[in-house]
């Protein structure tokens, strides 16, 4: 799949609103941890990864969990993963 | 109307979702209901054949009321229905197929709180209150006109609008945790044991089991939490049921309350049934369904009305140790903190391992310290071999 650095931000941006409708990231900085800026708990972090799954078709393994904390560094990561083709 | 948890006093019957003359089993879905905690599903707790609808939406029903009459064991229904007094008066007769629009009209109707014209009459209303009640999504045989003319007036239509604003959610749910809270401190004699539990093992086997399977199947470790706690209270029952006029009834099953917090503030804490007899994959499946449904409002009566003991978890951001509430009538509540990596001392070496802070809340009137610390002590033991908990 090929998308640009923009789509995956706003594919990120969209499996967050799924879970968190009142998130305005217009107020979230995007280089500071997400989940201390919107409540996400455990439960809502999941539910994120499997709508970005959904959207995306990356599967983010928990070992990488660390690698999605701020949305600067998650749009990163995806976009290595995605130009990795390391796609399920 | 069932008592949908200990601080509920009445509901708000919203719609039928059945008919007269119709079969229902045992546990079936038949109305929403409205509570200070959401609209829930209300199951109904005998089957039979469903004589007559008494209860109509927009109405308030206290607990314990009448809202339908079952015939059941072969009885006819057609007489029972027949045989019953009338429905009490509400703002507008029963809709034969209740649907939203009439749900709406019902609600602005008792909202408006007057005498309503009825449609039938031609209604006197002024061009730009109509265009005003369109903007606003008013029926305007639910306003009440206030000219002497009897005509509605722009002001009619907003004073009607106003009322028809829901009651603020917020509110309400804080009032009804505040009657809870005040009742369990007020009445429940609460002890409460701490713990710290070594995780290490438990999440390094959770960690592989996830890393196999597709991102759907993955489990949390309050999954593993939750079974923990359910198959650890099969050695202190006296933890796990109700305190109820001046004495212990044991719950029947290990139907575990989980502590939810709700988006904008608030709380649930809905039943997970017979958690000591699923399967973590089927464990987490439901846990996942109740956390959804929770938050989106669509919890089911059995869910409200059937936790033995609730579990409350931090989850992985907020504080290592949480001393809970007892929520009456139940007699215990176990805290679960977040895990954090701690040195330890494993076989007189120092090592880092990542630890949880484990809590019980529990009843004087039903157990002591020695059982609840019994509990604890199982809990962890239990932690310790994962692999039993699948």
């Amino acid at each position: 799949m090929s998308m640009s650095r923009d789509e995956v931000r706003k594919a990120l941006i969209d499996s967050i609103l799924d879970v968190a409708p009142e998130a305005d990231f217009t107020q979230v900085r995007p280089d500071r941890p997400v989940r201390g800026q919107i409540d996400i708990d455990s439960f809502d972090f999941l539910t994120i990864l499997e709508n970005l799954h959904e959207k995306i078709g990356v599967d983010v393994p928990e070992s990488d969990y660390g690698k999605m904390m701020t949305l600067d560094g998650s749009v990163d990561y995806l976009v290595r993963r995605l130009a990795e083709g390391s796609v399920g | 109307m069932p008592s949908l948890g200990a601080d509920m006093e009445d509901g708000t019957f919203v719609e039928w979702h059945v008919e007269p003359g119709q079969d229902v089993t045992r546990g079936q879905v038949i109305c929403v209901v409205e509570t200070q905690k959401g609209a829930i599903d209300v199951e109904i707790w005998e089957g039979g054949v469903l004589a007559k609808l008494t209860a109509s939406p927009g109405q308030k029903i206290p607990v314990g009321q009448v809202m339908a009459l079952v015939a059941t064991g072969g009885e006819d229904w057609k007489s029972i229905a027949a045989a019953a007094p009338s429905p009490p008066p509400s703002g507008e007769p029963r809709p034969e197929t209740p649907g939203r629009e009439t749900i709406q009209r019902a609600a602005a109707v008792v909202a408006a709180s007057g005498a309503v014209p009825r449609s039938s009459k031609r209604l006197k209303v002024s061009p730009a209150a109509r265009r005003r009640a369109q903007e606003l999504g008013i029926d305007l045989a639910a306003v009440k006109p206030s000219g002497t003319l009897g005509a509605i007036s722009i002001a009619d239509v907003e004073l009607a609008a106003a009322a028809k604003k829901p009651p603020d959610r917020q509110a309400a749910m804080r009032a009804a945790i505040a009657a809870a809270m005040s009742r369990s401190n007020r009445e429940i004699p609460h002890y409460y044991l701490a713990t710290e539990i070594n995780v290490e093992r438990a999440l390094t086997w959770l960690e592989k089991r996830n890393a196999a399977v597709p991102i759907g199947a993955r489990a949390l470790f309050a999954a593993v939490e939750l079974k923990a706690v359910a198959l650890a209270l099969r050695e202190t029952p006296e933890l796990n049921g109700f305190y109820e006029s001046g004495a212990f009834r044991p719950g029947p099953g290990m139907h575990l309350g989980v502590a939810v917090s709700l988006r904008g503030g608030g709380l649930v804490a809905p039943a997970l049934h017979d958690v000591d007899k699923l399967s973590l994959a089927d464990l987490m499946a439901r846990l996942k369904d109740l956390l959804r449904r929770a938050r989106s409002g669509q919890l089911r009566s059995s869910e409200m009305s059937d936790p033995t003991i609730t579990v409350t978890n931090l989850g992985d951001l907020g504080v290592e140790t949480v001393f809970g509430v007892i929520y009456p009538p139940q007699v215990a509540l176990v805290g679960i903190g977040r895990s954090t990596m701690k040195p330890c001392v494993i076989d007189g070496a120092i090592v880092p391992a990542r630890v949880v802070h484990a809590t019980i809340s529990a009843d004087h009137r039903v157990s002591d310290g020695m059982r609840g610390a019994r509990f604890l002590v199982e809990l962890d033991r239990l932690l310790q071999q994962p692999e039993g908990l699948t």
